[in-house]
């Protein structure tokens, strides 16, 4: 992604600024331009990508004045964290940009989405990711499995952790991978159905990897399944509620997302498959009594989706679109547990994997 | 008591005529004499509104002196002296010492006082509190020699007795002094007679009023101008604005023998086709003799005036201040930044003419965080009580103010450095008491009210819409330099260079006419959101 690193990429900008100043020039910093109207579906690739369209920030401009100043801070920020070799949490980074100017009773940041903005722009600006600038966001999700790894020294086995398996870091860049023997790996939406597969032992049964996040899935999950799913090819399967959210996190997984477009090349996972739970599921496992009506925002949510570049001439995802639409309805994936507890391990899961039965 | 007899024979032992001057002395408050620091206020008001009228009647630019002087702790001598055209000796006794006496009341003409009934109400309270006859100097001109009369009021009567009649020298070629002393109590502030002095200099341009208080301190309102306002005319009434009493005291007194002329004789539109129209309306023959007309005839005489179509009563009766004027009385006594004036067309209520004008002065020495203040004129005579129950203080309430700048919850008096002035002139103005104090809530009025004050509010919604954009560019220009030194302390940690260079190569760039030109923006977008917003402010009631 990026040359040098990251710390010389910081002085350079530094030194670049500098010398418009020098010369009497509007301090100026370019970088992509990180909007919708900017992001390109590259059909080869299948997946996100930004486009060649840039915006420039300026100094003395009314309306970019503040941004300009929030920038330089958490650039300036990041250096620091990079000198001393330590790591900060995006709340961290707030707290440590949040000061009154002197003499007003202006803030460089009032929210935290300001700083989080910053830092994104800043991941353009170097073309370092965040976890390389020494920034990190909280653990969100777990994962068990028979795998081995290194992190930071210590060997870890994630088939060897208790109930609460790995959990699974922000930057998973410096992991070593010493042992998989998995063969596939599921990801699920939610936390209660990762509990109830690794209750049933389910990963050992069928010696696979189970991988949860909660809701929108993490940059630390993205990376750490494209990084199993590239280095060892393994096949990802995404489990997730029949509804146009969870259709979301699929298409999220799979070809990458407009504000992260700048990252698609180190988070998406074109080869991820759509495992369920689908509308044919819900005829065949008679799940329509646990039906749950569709909202207005979540029809017009579908239409959304159904009109994406990499949905629009998918017949078998737009039939999917149709289908749920007909229904006027929805399902959790906890709607299999009226079949049984364990009907998900027992039977569910392994008929779909062994027909394999996905939507692509 | 004798069972034969009815009782209301007894009754009648008790029953006889109250005088007017009788009835006041029960009920002074019915023209604000209610306490004695309004007292000081009304007998001095009276005077000096009397003294103006005459001057302008006769012409002459007046000249004022106001003297209080204290004789004990509630004690005190008022002294009003005028430079206008002095009163004949027959008339002194009447005009000092009889209730309701007078020249306006029978005329409808723009005046200050128009019941007659304002000084006499004065010298009776004078009589009243301390026993002491008012006492009058008045020449007519060079030629004659100056009148000194000491007077007191036979409250049984209603009628002059005169305890003191004398020829005296005076410095004053012409004019009329008049003397009372009264129980009161000077005070100061929004209702005392240094506000009431200061408001009528506001408002009459033209007069000089030389005044000294009990503290002995002396303030001289010099005049702004020395334009006359233009005569007022008087005018018969206009059909739509007579009531049964009048119609049948007219009826009484008329030299006209029959109705038709009676009509156009008496009545300001009414032509002899107007005429017969109302007599047709009525059934009433044109040619039925005045003086046949029963209080029957005369209601449905009355109902067909006013339901027959007449044109509007003419408007050269009515006198303004005219805006130039009213802009140099504000600048003269209140010190601000920006000053707008609005003469509205002569209107009419209920046949009566009259005409709105309104001043606004905004900032300066004016409070910024306080209610705005609201200075209230009739025939350009201060209205210092019962704003409240004023319909001038509801028009300008139920005006928005926020598009000009000001802030202001809905209903309620605006918030900002601003004073208004209106003045109502008419022929009749419609005081909701005798002490004249409030205006009517009549909705042609308030209507006018409103339109002038949008139209003030407009410019000064101009003005104060600059001076914000004015301080926000400061403001911009404030926030890179707070934001020079932050920026400067990253870029020399990012990139090893001195601070102190950076800061000055920004500093430097600050002053550059491109760079400055980012910071004093040509705001055309805040324009067109301000036009918008007055147009929301007047739909529904513009003209």
């Amino acid at each position: 992604m990026a040359s040098g690193t990251p710390d010389k990429k910081l002085e350079e900008l530094g030194k670049s600024i500098v010398k418009d100043i020098e010369k009497g020039k509007n301090p100026t910093i370019e970088f992509s331009l990180r909007t919708l109207s900017n992001v390109v579906f590259d059909k080869k690739s299948r997946t996100l990508t930004l486009g060649e369209k840039s915006q420039k920030r300026t100094f003395f401009n009314v309306g970019h004045a503040k941004k300009f100043l929030q920038t330089i801070e958490i650039a300036k920020i990041s250096k620091t964290l990079l000198e001393v070799k330590k790591h900060a949490s995006l709340r961290d980074v707030f707290y440590m940009a949040k000061r009154t100017l002197p003499g007003s009773n202006t803030n460089i940041v009032d929210e935290q989405v300001e700083s989080d903005n910053a830092i994104e722009d800043l991941e353009l600006i170097t073309q370092f990711t965040r976890e390389r600038l020494n920034i990190n966001a909280n653990k969100m999700g777990s994962v068990a499995g028979d795998v081995v790894i290194e992190d930071s020294g210590d060997t870890i086995n994630w088939g060897k952790l208790g109930s609460g398996g790995w959990s699974i870091p922000s930057n998973v860049e410096e992991i070593k991978f010493k042992s998989v023997k998995a063969k596939y790996i599921i990801y699920m939406e939610k936390q209660a159905v990762w509990e109830r597969l690794h209750e049933d032992k389910f990963w050992e049964k069928q010696n696979c990897i189970i991988v949860t996040s909660q809701g929108q899935t993490t940059r630390g999950i993205r990376r750490l399944l494209q990084r199993l799913s590239s280095e060892f090819k393994l096949p990802i399967y995404v489990l997730a509620d029949c509804d146009p959210y969870g259709y979301y996190i699929y298409s999220v997984l799979k070809f990458g997302s407009i504000s992260l477009a700048h990252m698609t090349e180190e988070l998406a996972i074109p080869d991820a498959k759509f495992l369920g739970v689908t509308t044919k599921d819900i005829e065949e496992y008679g799940l329509q009594k646990h039906f749950i009506k569709l909202k207005d925002v979540d029809i017009s949510r579908i239409k959304q989706i159904a009109d994406y570049d990499w949905f629009k001439n998918n017949k078998q995802w737009q039939e999917e679109f149709k289908r749920m639409r007909q229904f006027g309805a929805k399902v959790e994936i906890q709607a299999l547990s009226s079949r049984g507890i364990t009907f998900i391990s027992d039977k569910y899961l392994p008929e779909k994997i062994k027909r394999m039965d996905f939507m692509d | 008591m004798d069972s034969e007899t009815p009782i209301a024979y007894e009754l009648a032992k008790k029953q006889k005529e109250i005088s007017v001057a009788e009835f006041f002395t029960k009920n002074r408050h019915l023209l604000g004499f209610d306490n004695k620091r309004k007292a000081l206020l009304m007998a001095i008001k009276e005077a000096v509104d009397n003294s103006l009228d005459a001057c302008e009647e006769a012409r002459i630019l007046p000249e004022i002196y106001v003297e209080i002087i204290q004789l004990s702790e509630s004690r005190y001598k008022v002294s009003i002296e005028d430079n206008g055209p002095g009163i004949v000796k027959k008339q002194i006794p009447n005009i000092f010492a009889k209730l309701l006496y007078g020249s306006k009341f029978h005329n409808l003409r723009q005046a200050r006082g128009q019941q007659g009934i304002g000084i006499s109400a004065a010298v009776l309270y004078s009589q009243l509190t301390t026993g002491r006859p008012a006492k009058i100097t008045s020449r007519v001109s060079p030629k004659e020699p100056a009148l000194y009369y000491e007077l007191n009021i036979d409250t049984q009567n209603n009628k002059p007795i005169i305890a003191k009649e004398e020829i005296i020298e005076w410095k004053k070629n012409n004019g009329t002094k008049i003397e009372l002393d009264l129980e009161a109590e000077y005070i100061k502030g929004k209702q005392s007679v240094d506000e009431y002095l200061k408001q009528t200099a506001v408002i009459n341009p033209h007069i000089t009023i030389v005044y000294t208080n009990p503290k002995a301190e002396q303030v001289i309102y010099a005049a702004a101008t020395d334009k006359l306002p233009s005569e007022a005319k008087s005018i018969k009434p206009h059909p739509y604005g007579v009531e049964l009493g009048m119609l049948m005291n007219l009826l009484k007194w008329t030299e006209s023998r029959t109705i038709q002329s009676f009509l156009t004789s008496e009545f300001s539109r009414v032509g002899s086709g107007t005429a017969k129209e109302i007599c047709n309306n009525a059934s009433i023959l044109p040619n039925t003799k005045s003086n046949d007309i029963t209080r029957e005839l005369a209601e449905k005489l009355l109902a067909s005036m006013q339901s027959t179509k007449i044109i509007a009563p003419p408007t050269d009766c009515l006198s303004p201040i005219g805006e130039e004027s009213l802009e140099k009385g504000l600048r003269k006594e209140i010190r601000s930044e920006f000053y707008c004036t609005k003469s509205r067309p002569p209107s009419v209520y209920r046949g009566n003419p009259f005409l709105i004008e309104v001043g606004v002065a905004y900032g300066g020495d004016i409070p910024k965080e306080e209610k705005i203040t609201l200075l209230r004129f009739a025939n350009r005579v201060p209205l210092l009580y019962q704003e409240g129950a004023c319909g001038i203080t509801n028009s300008l309430t139920e005006t928005n103010w926020k598009p000009y700048g000001l802030q202001q919850s809905s209903g309620s008096m605006p918030i900002g450095p601003v004073v208004v002035i209106v003045h109502m002139a008419s022929v009749w103005v419609p005081f909701t008491s005798e002490s004249k104090e409030a205006i009517a809530h009549y909705p042609e009025i308030m209507k006018d009210v409103k339109l002038a004050i949008q139209d003030c509010g407009r410019q000064l919604g101009i003005y104060v819409n600059k001076k914000t954009r004015i301080s926000q560019q400061l403001e911009r220009a404030n926030m890179f330099e707070k934001y020079i030194p932050e920026i400067a302390d990253s870029l020399a940690f990012l990139s090893g260079d001195k601070k102190e260079k950076i800061v000055d190569g920004l500093n430097k760039m600050l002053v550059k006419p491109e760079i400055k030109k980012e910071i004093v923006q040509e705001d055309a977008e805040d324009d067109k959101i301000y036009r918008m917003e007055f147009k929301k402010n007047e739909e529904g009631e513009s003209e």
